[in-house]
């Protein structure tokens, strides 16, 4: 099986919320770590990956962020631009008022448009070999398919066209799986497991895109063993806590009730989220590999902690 | 249970004045509901927004005896079960009276609830506004129709807008609660009756439904059409001219209706509950939606604060018992005694208890501090404790409406 970082092009995505741009900046991270020249690029450019490596908001042209990788946010627009500019020798987006103007209505109007953009530009990335690795933070669930599926769209509908005779070398990469992954971010919770569940439907059956991986996020420790389980809630008993707390000295049985709280409620949210893991094992099969990520317990959001997902994703993957 | 309403102090002089009744501002989500007609329920993906909406209804329903309509829009499937709308979808259904006397309650109103299906409304919009039935059919069937409408100008937010302007001037219900489906950009709602309008108006509408041979002759837009003409192919484009002539046909329908739908939305009886968890990226997609909405002259209601940690994970006391129980271990399970369990995995368990409380403490403490640092708030604030499960029935809504009220 091809590792995962040997690919060219991985496209992270997920339900929101899952933390789908923390695992995109690590895995980013991570390829840089092994020597990888790595672009990370941000296709809904709301800002998240550049808050987890502490820059400025990305644009579109991209720019180094940390040793080894390179941040852009993708703009449609832009992309526009340098596909006229480089593939169809044409002058820029700027140069034709009324375009520059209506682009925004095409691009709503012909479905597809926008979309290629986007997907074109990750394969133009990965045809002209300025990277090593192009790791997108792509749009959730609910619109990565449409992304993905563009070049057939634009196939169906447009007979003719420039746009037309260039989607052929972006499905050839799209559709390569030694090229080009697909990433699903999920937590162990209901409606990410049901979206994950759907989508990896989905990508199988509309798209061309090899499935990666499925990364599930912040998965809670287990806390004890079914024998060490019984003796905590021994230990939960009122009189055994009156027993700890004079044991301790200076120590209010209640505070110490509390603490064995925090470790109740750990226990059951991790519980629940169990039923939620086993339906999602079972549904993805065995042939696509599944990477657990620990809920990291973390202080804050940035280099710090994106360097620790992406330690804890180095030893999922054996690294 | 959370803090409630920390943003303004309980008993301000202001609420002892009978007087002012009338003008006093909000300080729970109860206060909020009981005065307003649409809730609309905003935040990024994945924060519980949907459950939140349902919970605001339910509550309504019971506490304020209103007749309720949640408007949904996907639902976990044990959620839309428990509000009864998986079989029904665009139809707005009750729930069952009986479904609350099993979860303890009797209701003094009525709960209703309606998914939002796009394409069907969509239909239905097409119908309504269409100039007659052949107009319509012809729009149903163009094959650019389905593909465009999924998309069109962030069609989902319109729609959902734009069904709530139609419930709302029913008059059948006396509170709305609507939840806003998942956008790229929390904001995007917001515009999309504007963006319609502006759509409609536009030149390039204009110019797609003229007559090709005068599209052709129009100076002025000839570099675009011989742009557009490369990159898409002159036969898509005569596709695409020929759906909007037929569009444009529900021109003035649409651009009234997205005036009117604008107009609702600033009303004083509309109101915004903004839900985020108290983590960076969600909160601080609140905080830019909160901005916005005051700015465009919105008015924001209340900030719940999902999934937030208990209290006591904060105390210093606690932690120092924690430490206490990791350092004394093999000690304390002496003193604990044999019949609790063998020595060394009561030192075990009370090991991975300390360090499970501290392991919390550190999230609970990041939160609290993400808490401190939010900007400008709403009136009401809520925080609504983390819950060990996915609600399943009336009864998960119920507790968890309680926590927001």
């Amino acid at each position: 099986m091809t590792d995962l970082l040997d690919r060219r092009l991985l496209i992270v995505t997920g339900k929101g919320g899952v933390g789908k741009s923390t695992v995109a900046a690590a895995l980013a991270l991570l390829a840089a770590g092994r020597g990888k020249r790595t672009l990370a690029c941000e296709v809904d450019a709301k800002g998240d990956l550049a808050s987890l490596f502490e820059t400025e908001p990305l644009a579109f042209a991209p720019r180094p962020i940390f040793p080894g990788v390179w941040g852009m946010a993708m703009h449609a627009e832009d992309s526009l631009d340098e596909y006229l500019r480089l593939q169809l020798h044409l002058p820029g987006i700027g140069r034709i008022g009324p375009l520059a103007k209506a682009f925004d209505f095409v691009a709503t109007a012909a479905p597809g448009v926008r979309e290629i953009l986007t997907i074109g530009k990750l394969a133009y990335e990965v045809r002209e070999r300025h990277y090593d690795l192009v790791v997108a933070d792509a749009s959730a669930t609910g619109h990565v398919i449409g992304q993905l599926t563009a070049p057939q769209a634009i196939n169906s509908l447009v007979r003719v066209g420039g746009i037309r005779s260039q989607t052929d070398w972006v499905l050839d990469i799209l559709g390569d799986a030694a090229l080009t992954g697909l990433v699903i971010v999920t937590t162990p919770e209901e409606m990410p497991v049901r979206e994950t569940i759907e989508l990896v439907e989905r990508a199988r059956q509309e798209t061309n895109v090899a499935l990666a991986a499925v990364v599930v996020n912040r998965v809670l420790p287990e806390l004890f063993s079914h024998a060490d389980e019984a003796v905590f809630e021994r230990l939960r008993e009122p009189a055994v806590m009156e027993r700890l707390a004079a044991a301790a000295g200076g120590v209010a049985a209640e505070d110490v009730a509390s603490v064995l709280d925090a470790a109740r409620l750990a226990v059951t949210l991790r519980r629940s989220r169990t039923a939620h893991l086993e339906l999602l094992r079972e549904s993805i099969g065995a042939s696509v590999p599944l990477l657990y990520l620990p809920e990291l317990f973390t202080r804050g959001y940035g280099r710090r902690s994106t360097a620790q997902v992406a330690e804890a994703l180095g030893a999922e993957l054996g690294y | 249970m959370g803090e409630h309403g920390a943003a303004v102090p309980r008993g301000s002089p202001r609420s002892s004045e009978a007087g002012v009744a009338m003008t006093e501002r909000a300080r729970s989500v109860e206060q909020l509901l009981a005065a307003k007609e649409i809730v609309i329920c905003c935040g990024s993906g994945g924060v519980g927004k949907t459950s939140t909406a349902a919970a605001a209804g339910v509550m309504s329903a019971v506490a304020l005896g209103a007749k309720t309509l949640v408007l949904t829009v996907d639902p976990a499937r044990r959620l839309a079960d428990a509000l009864g709308v998986g079989a029904f979808g665009n139809v707005e259904h009750q729930v069952a009276p009986a479904a609350f006397k099993e979860a303890g309650v009797e209701p003094r109103g009525e709960l209703w609830a309606a998914m939002l299906d796009t394409k069907q409304s969509w239909d239905e919009l097409v119908l309504r506004h269409a100039p007659d039935r052949a107009t319509a059919d012809r729009i149903l069937s163009n094959p650019l129709y389905q593909n465009v409408a999924g998309r069109f100008v962030q069609s989902h937010e319109y729609i959902a807008m734009e069904r709530l302007y139609e419930v709302h001037a029913s008059g059948r219900y006396d509170l709305i609660v609507v939840d806003t489906p998942p956008t790229r950009n929390a904001a995007d709602f917001l515009k999309a009756p504007d963006r319609m309008a502006d759509f409609f108006a536009s030149r390039l509408l204009r110019w797609l439904t003229m007559p090709a041979r005068s599209r052709l002759l129009n100076l002025a837009s000839r570099p675009f059409y011989q742009v557009a003409d490369r990159i898409l192919g002159s036969q898509f484009l005569e596709d695409i001219a020929e759906f909007f002539l037929l569009f444009q046909s529900m021109y003035d329908g649409f651009s009234e209706r997205a005036v009117a739908v604008e107009r609702l939305l600033h009303d004083r009886r509309t109101t915004f509950l903004v839900v985020t968890t108290l983590e960076a990226a969600p909160l601080r997609e609140a905080e830019s939606f909160l901005a916005a909405l005051t700015e465009s002259g919105y008015h924001p209601g209340a900030l719940v604060l999902n999934k937030t940690l208990p209290a006591y994970l904060r105390e210093p006391r606690l932690a120092g018992v924690a430490e206490r129980l990791a350092a004394d271990a093999p000690a304390l399970a002496g003193a604990a005694g044999a019949d609790v369990g063998p020595a060394p995995a009561t030192t075990r368990v009370l090991r991975e208890v300390a360090e499970s409380f501290l392991n919390f403490a550190v999230v609970a403490k990041r939160e609290a501090e993400q808490r401190a640092e939010l900007g400008s708030v709403p009136d009401v604030v809520v925080n609504v404790p983390y819950f060990d499960d996915d609600i399943a029935d009336l009864a998960g809504l119920l507790r968890l409406g309680r926590a927001i009220w």
